[in-house]
């Protein structure tokens, strides 16, 4: 009988395994390496609807807000607070008091029913950050939360996986900036960032950890 | 094992029952163990035994690979899923002093028995979450017992009444006052003729000035307080020795020698946390050695008292007054009715040596005359106005309580009652025997009870009134010494509920809706000076205390002449000794799970009650055959009758029980406490009466043939010894007398073999940090379990229920071994508190296979259960046995209130996982955090874990063994300290105080005396 496959099928064969193989390997990978990374599943930079439209653009980049008066415990305890509705009222009773946009506003402080914000920076609940711990030694607002006043909805600006908070449990130098710096929007690393850095890790007693229990509990 | 053979097979136990230093260093837990049964080394060996059969229905191989194959699958798609997307709401207006995720503390009181316990409580964003002792408050000193931790579960308990009932039917208050209306017009015009209220014992000032007032407005009506676990012998007692109702105050700080008769003051005296500290302080590791004091007990049942004790005799309760009469005619006092004792010589000698420095005290369960003689005998060596002071009592009727409830069963039985309220009490549950209340209740023609379940009270009356728990409501309470503490709530009531205070308002006043806070702040005007009120008012409630409120002390003379001659001796027949159960007390916590799971101190026993015997009273029933199996314990039951009545209790025989004695516990066998506690023991109060609420005779025992299965965790994670044949080998627990340590200093570590710590095949890893340590101190730890509920509570551990901790699947992070030595008879008793060891090189680190327990920089041995995948291995590696596996989602993650009890500091756990003691790491970074927040280093005391704070006894210190000047550091150079199998090289940073005794080598089979020349 005649031969129904020519000599080169053999190496086909082989290729298609090899390749076939690699294939494999490339979709599980991905599965495992690149698709729990991907901002699908992170929400990295999905700007998320809220009940009021709040735009920090407005109040932080517009009106230069400082965060922490509405953030009140920022550097005090783990959450850095999300301001109840009589911070808002207490301009807003004066500006757009008719507004309808700031219904909801007004609706939750005559009624005593809390707005209900969509939380946009969600770790995973056997996780225990501190943001006092932080803002504390020298980290900036805006080295995770990225230009919070250019943002009209907040958006996640950092990937917020375990990977991404050890780069800087490592090396915090790379980071650091002056406490009075911290709350500032407009701070640049300098060009010396990494000096910089390792005389305020020593001048603020950074001691950053990588042990489980500084962040699970 | 069979406990049959006991007393006839020495063979057995011959270990034990050698004298001198072998037999005393010998130890062990169960008689299982001392008989090495099968059962037990199966415990022993396989930490969990049937572990890998779960599955009751045997599934075939295909369908164990489709589950197997669908699971995998399934796992795997997890990853695929995002997080459920979360809302944030925050207030509307924001309270003042509150910040957003840090917890604020206020202190308040709970009553236990009436008396107050001050507390201080955790509150996050409103919600109280766990319990702590108030330092300012003199019941409490920064501890708390299990009870008072419980009290945060109770509030949340999800059987708690939450509506007004008639007849079983929903109303509401206003249909409550509308029906109340008439008939108190009606008993008002005959000025409170037939009106009758039954309370709680009451030591709130202005509860009871309220009842003053109602009762001056109605004289005809009248008032009953009443707890089934009475203190009318105290009373009676003191009446007897001084002609009115004092409390003794004690002060174990004062007192070298102390001689306690069935005074069960480790957990049975309203000061119980005060004293515990108190006699500790004398003991524990760098006090003072030739300071220590000396403890005698006489006692019928097992307490922990006795289990501190340098001697305990055992004799039973109705022995123990020929006993002190003796002891009395030794102080030479006129006691008629001595019963010789050879021990009474060398304790009278003893006491007499210590002088006004000496203390005598007598339990509730012994008759008055034993309280007088113990006055009088205080008086007579000179004690009174050093170990001992009497001031007015704190309750606002003293005494009586059983004769006062009797009198009102007996006139609601001749119809004189025609409303009878009920506050706060449930006597249909725990009313004596005797009394037949349930008949005489039905003809009263208008019931009402107040309570904060719907229980077996509320279930036989025509109005139930929901209760706010005190965490909910504003009130007073008194201290045993009189301290006064405000009462405040941490949150508004859960449900539509009213507090005693504001529901006796409404009795008062027909109209306005009642506030607890009105009417305790319009007590507190006139006590607190009108002047200042309010400074003085806020600073009562900042510090939980109202200062200067403790009574003063009382100028008594004892009168030994008054002490009646004894009764005759009753016959040798067998008695029963009622006692208040270590776990649910009288029952009122019998629908908590934490106490419920709480293993008994002594008996180590959970979710049931039992009748306990001696050995030799074993033997003399016919022995009592208890065989341990992997599902527990199956003992015998019997029938108990007493007078004409009957129950049906599981059989046990307890090591150190008097001969002749049948214990049981009262708190069991309720039918409406609840899902938790319904079904659960027996009611002993089905035996009990009036005329001898604590001691009977003539009981009968008769076996019935029956078996019953009962969860006991003595033998549970039992320390593995070398063939477990010479249980002293590893020197697990260690012991010395107070002479052997003043004689050699390291005797404790002579009891050891230590090798070179070089010997290790693992590099030296130095700690440049913070080293966190923990010591435990044997002499101080007086068994308590205080230490087990803190640690449930603040670390969100598991209920697992009877049939899990019956497979040894118990999940409490710390537990407590008790360990016997010497013979079963009446054996010394010690308590090992076991937390995770933190071993330096810890074996179960090694052998997991996904990193998910390592080390941390500062030497903790981390626990990350989102990595956990439920190998097991750690805990088949760790030779203290201290890991917990989560067999099945133990947790409770439906609940409502549940969630809101929980820590929200600590990650609630679910199936599959390990988990373990973290030295409450939570804790250790808020710390942190906030030392360097506010610029500084962290310093000694900074952080006190939850098993450390609760301690009554202090016997847990915790701290930075690299910081030389700690606590922690100081106590691990004391010549007592050592390590837990030291000998396998783990390094454990949780490291014993050996425990010292302080024998008295003139008493006849001292366990110390033979020790003198060996």
């Amino acid at each position: 009988m005649a031969q129904v496959f020519p000599r080169q099928a053999n190496d086909f064969a082989r290729a298609s395994l090899v390749i076939g193989g690699v294939v494999a390997a490339a979709v599980l990978g991905s599965f495992f390496f690149v698709w729990p990374r991907s901002s699908y599943m992170t929400r990295q930079k999905e700007a998320r609807s809220q009940p009021v439209p709040f735009y920090h653009l407005h109040h932080v980049g517009g009106m230069g807000l400082d965060c922490r008066y509405c953030h009140t415990s920022v550097d005090k305890s783990a959450v850095a607070g999300i301001p109840p509705t009589k911070t808002c009222m207490n301009c807003h009773s004066q500006i757009f008091k008719d507004s309808p946009t700031l219904e909801p506003v007004r609706a939750s402080f005559r009624d005593g029913t809390a707005l209900e914000w969509v939380k946009v920076h969600d770790l995973p609940d056997f996780v225990y950050f501190n943001h006092s711990a932080h803002v504390n030694k020298g980290v900036g607002c805006t080295t995770c939360h990225g230009p919070i006043d250019k943002m009209a909805f907040v958006w996640q600006e950092k990937s917020l996986l375990m990977e991404w908070c050890l780069e800087c449990h490592r090396a915090p130098e790379k980071y650091l900036r002056p406490r009075s710096e911290v709350y500032s929007v407009a701070w640049q690393p300098p060009s010396n960032q990494l000096e910089l850095g390792r005389k305020l890790a020593l001048d603020y007693g950074v001691q950053t950890s990588t042990s489980c229990s500084t962040c699970h509990r | 094992m069979s406990h049959e053979n006991l007393p006839a097979s020495p063979v057995e136990f011959e270990g034990v029952r050698r004298p001198g230093a072998a037999a005393r260093r010998r130890y062990w837990k169960s008689l299982d163990e001392l008989a090495k049964t099968p059962a037990f080394m199966d415990f022993l060996h396989r930490e969990f035994p049937e572990q890998a059969s779960m599955f009751e229905d045997e599934k075939g191989r295909r369908e164990f690979l489709t589950l197997m194959g669908a699971s995998l699958a399934l796992a795997g798609l997890t990853a695929c899923t995002k997080q459920p997307e979360e809302r944030i709401l925050p207030y509307v207006r924001q309270p003042e002093a509150l910040v957003p995720g840090r917890p604020l503390f206020f202190a308040t009181a709970a009553s236990h028995d009436g008396y107050a316990r001050g507390l201080l409580v955790e509150s996050h964003e409103g919600r109280p979450t766990k319990v702590e002792g108030n330092p300012d408050h003199p019941a409490s000193l920064g501890a708390t017992d299990s009870f008072g931790q419980a009290h945060v579960l109770g509030l949340y308990d999800p059987d708690r009444s939450k509506a007004v009932l008639y007849l079983g039917q929903l109303r509401t208050w206003g249909d409550f006052r509308a029906a109340l209306r008439e008939p108190l017009a009606k008993l008002k015009a005959k000025g409170g003729a037939g009106l009758r209220f039954l309370t709680g014992r009451v030591t709130s000032p202005t509860l009871a000035a309220q009842m003053q007032e109602l009762l001056q407005s109605m004289p005809a009506a009248k008032w009953v307080s009443w707890e089934p676990v009475s203190r009318d012998n105290t009373r009676a007692g003191a009446v007897m020795a001084f002609g009115e109702p004092v409390e003794p105050q004690y002060r174990f700080d004062q007192a070298d020698v102390i001689l306690s008769l069935e005074a069960d003051f480790v957990s049975g005296h309203p000061a119980s946390l005060r004293l515990v500290r108190e006699f500790a302080s004398r003991r524990r590791g760098g006090s003072e050695l030739a300071a220590m004091n000396r403890l005698y007990v006489v006692e019928g049942s097992p307490t922990l008292t006795g289990a501190s004790a340098d001697h305990r005799l055992a004799l039973r309760s109705s022995a123990i007054e020929g006993f002190a009469r003796a002891v009395a005619a030794g102080c030479g006092l006129p006691a008629s009715g001595a019963v010789a004792h050879d021990w009474v010589a060398p304790l009278v000698k003893d006491l007499k040596r210590a002088g006004s420095k000496a203390l005598v005290l007598a339990g509730e369960s012994q008759p008055p005359a034993v309280h007088a003689l113990a006055h009088a005998i205080n008086e007579a060596l000179g004690a009174i106005g050093t170990t001992v002071s009497y001031t007015a009592p704190a309750e606002a009727q003293p005494g009586g309580e059983t004769a006062a409830l009797a009198a009102l069963v007996d006139e609601m039985r001749q119809g004189q009652v025609e409303m009878l309220v009920v506050l706060g009490a449930n006597p249909v549950y725990a009313a004596p025997a005797d009394l037949k209340l349930v008949e005489a209740l039905d003809k009263v023609p208008f019931r009402v009870h107040h309570g904060l379940t719907v229980d077996e009270t509320a279930g036989r009356v025509h109005w139930h009134l929901p209760a706010s728990h005190p965490l909910e409501s504003w009130g007073d309470l008194r201290a045993v010494d009189g301290t006064a503490t405000i009462v405040q709530p941490l949150i508004a009531p859960l449900y539509h509920t009213l507090s005693e205070i504001e529901v006796l308002d409404a009795f008062a006043r027909a109209e306005g809706t009642p506030k607890g806070y009105d009417v305790v702040r319009a007590h507190w005007r006139t006590p607190l000076g009108a002047s200042d009120f309010e400074a003085r008012w806020n600073r009562a409630l900042n510090d939980g205390v109202v200062a200067g409120s403790a009574f003063p002390a009382k100028a008594v003379k004892a009168r030994a002449s008054t002490i009646p001659a004894p009764a005759a001796a009753a016959a040798a027949s067998l008695e029963v000794a009622f006692r208040p159960d270590p776990s649910v007390f009288d029952g009122r916590f019998a629908n908590l799970g934490w106490l419920q799971e709480l293993p008994k101190p002594l008996t180590k026993v959970t979710w049931d009650n039992l009748a306990l015997v001696s050995p030799k009273t074993a033997a003399e029933l016919g022995g009592v055959a208890t065989e341990q199996t992997a599902r527990g314990h199956v003992t015998e039951v019997a029938e108990l009758s007493l007078d004409g009545r009957t129950l049906k209790a599981p059989l046990w025989v307890l090591p150190g029980h008097a001969d002749g004695v049948v214990t049981l516990h009262l708190g069991y066998g309720r039918t409406r406490a609840g899902q938790i506690g319904n079904g659960t023991g027996f009611d002993a109060y089905a035996l009990r009466t009036s005329s001898a609420p604590w001691t009977a005779s003539g009981l009968q025992v008769r076996k019935t043939g029956e078996t019953a299965r009962i969860a006991c965790t003595q033998d549970h994670w039992t320390i593995e010894q070398p063939e477990h044949q010479q249980a002293h080998e590893r020197h697990v627990v260690r012991s010395v007398t107070r002479d052997e340590l003043a004689k050699d200093e390291h005797v404790v570590h002579k009891l050891g073999h230590v090798p070179d710590p070089g010997l290790s095949l693992y590099p030296p890893v130095e700690y440049k940090g913070h080293a966190w340590g923990m010591t435990i101190d044997m002499s101080a730890c007086v068994g308590c379990n205080a230490c087990v509920t803190a640690c449930q509570s603040e670390n969100n551990v598991p209920v697992v229920g009877k049939e899990q901790v019956a497979r040894g699947r118990e999940m409490h992070w710390i537990r407590v071994d008790r360990y016997y030595a010497g013979a079963p008879e009446n054996p010394e008793t010690f308590h090992q508190p076991i937390p995770c060891m933190q071993c330096e090189n810890a074996p179960c680190e090694v052998v997991c296979p996904v990193a998910a327990t390592v080390h941390s920089d500062e030497g903790l041995n981390d626990m990350v259960y989102n990595r956990c995948v439920g190998t097991r291995y750690c805990s088949n590696n760790c030779p203290y046995k201290v890991r917990r596996f989560n067999f099945l989602l133990y947790q409770d993650w439906d609940t409502p209130t549940f969630k809101m009890q929980r820590n929200p500091e600590v990650t609630v756990r679910s199936r599959g996982v390990m988990e373990k003691c973290t030295y409450c790491v939570q804790r250790i970074s808020r710390a942190r955090i906030d030392a360097k927040n506010q610029g500084r280093e962290m310093k000694d005391g900074d952080v006190v874990t939850a098993c450390e704070a609760a301690c009554p006894a202090q016997a847990i210190v915790f701290g930075d063994v690299n910081d030389k000047t700690s606590r922690v550091a100081k106590l691990k150079a004391d010549p007592r300290n050592y390590a837990l199998l030291a000998e396998l090289q783990t390094k454990p940073r949780t490291t014993y105080l050996a425990a010292v005794r302080n024998p008295n080598p003139e008493i006849p089979g001292a366990s110390g005396q033979d020790e003198r020349h060996g």
